[in-house]
């Protein structure tokens, strides 16, 4: 079954382009704003949509991505309006790929099955859950496949080569490859070393490979592409969408950062 | 897994390589902290039969802790209940004044082993704080106190004994300002910090290796008891009380009774105002199956799944998860899980305190509240053996708040 996820990478990938890949909390400051930011994200240039399901335990996350959550959840958005925030999404774009990055609570409460058809029939075309290591996963894998769902895994600096063998036979789209041993948005990004690692990955894998965690301006973003096939942007973003008060600041505040990010990729 | 097919001599084999115990436990963590807690499996799995690590635990255990502890015969509160003798396991006289120690002496050595210096944890009531404190002042290393701050403002005798002893507490502000989130705010620092940092988790909770090393430093517990009821009785209880939070204790004492089929087991979880409010932290009485700080286990949460507040006086009870190992145990009917109100518990705090002369802490008083209530319908000729997980001088200044007291 072809995804939106694989059209996009193969499709960047002859072109000689880097993804830029971005993230947002669904419902952050509110779901009218994550529509038009999400909109916004693409004409400034994003390939990707990393749409967060807001978690009460967000427990890898830095203070700007627990912020984001904590604005979603007094919102009260859970998957049910992010299913609709995407469904909606999907009336005048149907091209950008759309990954959920959440906890798996959530997913256990509504039932993997039922979640995963809710995700598909809506327009999402992956999910990366951050506490569900391959280990994990059997349960979903399976469920995911059926309907088309690619599962993203995450790759990270003290994972071992045999380790990482078994992550690249479960994952598919993309694997994530998170840049420093810390939690999202942290500031100690060491380029040679995330180089390092991801020929590594590239030598057991055909998998395309994002780099997350820690790229946060045009200089860090160039220096990642220079090695991946993607590059994520989260935490920087989330803080922008935190200051924003209305919709029309959205625009005004996303559109030139992200803007410059995408030409130091290019 | 049924009852029907599970026989009691394998209670105790749980669990299994993946860190199961049926549906429960596993490891729900970020891949980053994958490769620390397959390193600490490892050497977990290499100590725990050494004999030089046995030996080195039993003499910190001895020596430092004071251990055993006394089974102690309640008279008056069983003059009180009318019924079975309630028998006290005095974990309340350990060093630092919980069972929590246990366990921090077992994790602090393996620490030691793995040649790291710093130490954090997470702490509700702040026992497992102080005990993680403690040693770190005897092992030189440095160590790092997460607590909510809502704990912190109810908790403030522990707070200052953790500063005292040399360790840094810091406040955790996100989410409900309690223990489940003093744990999210260990586990980023320990993602952080995982080549030089030992994360010493205080209940049977997170992902595994957790729950079984933390069960297997508290099962002296159960040991000792068996012990000595057979000593000083001739026979095994006919029923064990403990109270559960995340159930470190609990399993403590459960667990070496397992396999003794005559043995009947109550895990007393905090009611707060009464289950049907739903201010309350009765887990497994009113929780479902989810995943929360690493594992998979009863929960308490919304309909979109977010991990709810809790509500209970004490502090160490008042915790939305509990440990996979219980959730097992009552699946299959092995414990029976109740619970206790606040009331209730505050009621069994003063006749401990008036009748007996022991001070209990209010987590260890939803016990002692239920072990009243089951020894009034028992037969004189049966026993009780409550566990008396904690004293109580921690919980002075809430006892005195309710009481509308003013302390100088």
């Amino acid at each position: 079954m072809t995804n939106r996820i694989d059209t996009c990478l193969n499709g960047l990938k002859s072109e000689h382009r880097t993804a830029l890949v971005t993230y947002l909390v669904a419902g952050d400051p509110d779901l009218d704003a994550s529509l038009t930011a999400m909109h916004c994200l693409v004409k400034a240039g994003a390939n990707i949509l990393e749409v967060g399901v807001p978690f009460s335990d967000p427990s890898a996350e830095g203070p700007s991505i627990q912020r984001g959550h904590e604005r979603a959840l007094a919102n009260k958005v859970g998957l049910k309006n992010i299913f609709q925030l995407v469904a909606e999404f999907r009336k005048t774009d149907s091209d950008t790929p759309i990954v959920l990055m959440g906890y798996t609570n959530p997913i256990e409460w509504m039932g993997i099955e039922n979640f995963a058809n809710q995700a598909q029939s809506s327009g999402v075309d992956g999910v990366l859950t951050v506490d569900l290591p391959p280990e994990e996963a059997e349960g979903y894998t399976s469920v995911f496949e059926k309907v088309g769902l690619v599962n993203v895994f995450l790759v990270a600096p003290t994972t071992s080569d045999e380790r990482m063998q078994s992550i690249v036979d479960t994952a598919s789209g993309f694997l994530y490859y998170v840049s420093l041993k810390g939690v999202t948005g942290s500031a100690k990004l060491d380029i040679s070393e995330v180089q390092a690692r991801v020929e590594t990955i590239k030598g057991l894998s055909d998998l395309p490979v994002c780099v997350g965690f820690g790229i946060k301006n045009a200089e860090s973003a160039s220096a990642v592409s220079a090695c991946a096939e993607g590059v994520v942007i989260g935490s920087a973003i989330v803080d922008l969408l935190g200051q924003c008060k209305s919709q029309a600041e959205v625009v005004e505040k996303l559109k030139p950062y992200l803007s410059e990010i995408r030409q130091a990729i290019d | 897994m049924s009852s029907e097919s599970l026989r009691s001599s394998m209670f105790r084999q749980f669990p299994d390589e993946k860190g199961r115990f049926g549906i429960y436990g596993g490891r729900y963590v970020a891949e980053t902290l994958m490769h620390a807690l397959d390193e600490l499996d490892r050497i977990y799995t290499e100590l725990k039969d050494d004999p030089g690590f046995i030996a080195e635990m039993d003499s910190d255990l001895t020596h430092y802790v004071g251990r055993p502890s006394p089974l102690y015969l309640a008279e008056r509160l069983t003059e009180y209940a009318g019924g079975a003798k309630i028998y006290f396991k005095r974990e309340d006289l350990n060093h630092t004044g919980a069972h929590k120690i246990n366990n921090t002496i077992g994790q602090a050595l393996l620490a030691k082993h793995t040649g790291k210096k710093r130490i954090i944890a997470e702490t509700g009531a702040g026992q497992h704080g102080v005990a993680s404190a403690t040693i770190a002042a005897r092992l030189g290393l440095e160590c790092v106190v997460y607590m909510g701050a809502e704990d912190i403002a109810r908790q403030a005798p522990n707070v200052y004994r953790m500063k005292l002893l040399g360790a840094k507490v810091v406040p955790v502000t996100s989410g409900s300002k309690t223990l489940k989130d003093a744990l999210n705010e260990a586990l980023r620092d320990w993602v952080t910090n995982v080549d030089d940092t030992f994360y010493i988790i205080g209940s049977v909770a997170g992902p595994h290796p957790y729950p079984k090393l933390v069960r297997d430093f508290q099962s002296v517990i159960g040991r000792e008891a068996r012990e000595q009821c057979l000593e000083r009785e001739g026979r095994l209880p006919d029923s064990l009380v403990a109270c559960v939070g995340g159930g470190s204790n609990a399993i403590g004492l459960f667990h070496p009774f397992l396999e003794d089929e005559s043995v009947a087991m109550y895990g007393v979880e905090a009611g707060g105002d009464g289950v049907e409010t739903g201010r309350h932290a009765a887990t497994l009485s009113a929780g479902k199956p989810g995943v929360l700080h690493g594992n998979k286990t009863y929960v308490i949460a919304d309909d979109d799944g977010q991990i709810i507040e809790t509500h209970s006086v004490s502090a160490g009870l008042d915790y939305p998860g509990v440990g996979p190992e219980h959730s097992w145990l009552k699946d299959v009917g092995r414990v029976n899980y109740v619970s206790i109100n606040d009331d209730e518990a505050l009621e069994a705090f003063h006749l401990t305190t008036q009748r007996e002369g022991i001070i209990p802490a209010l987590e260890s008083s939803h016990a002692v509240a239920y072990g009243l209530k089951k020894a009034a319908q028992m037969d004189k000729d049966k026993i009780v053996l409550v566990n008396l997980s904690g004293r109580g001088d921690k919980d002075i200044q809430t006892i005195a708040a309710i009481d509308k007291i003013e302390l100088g």
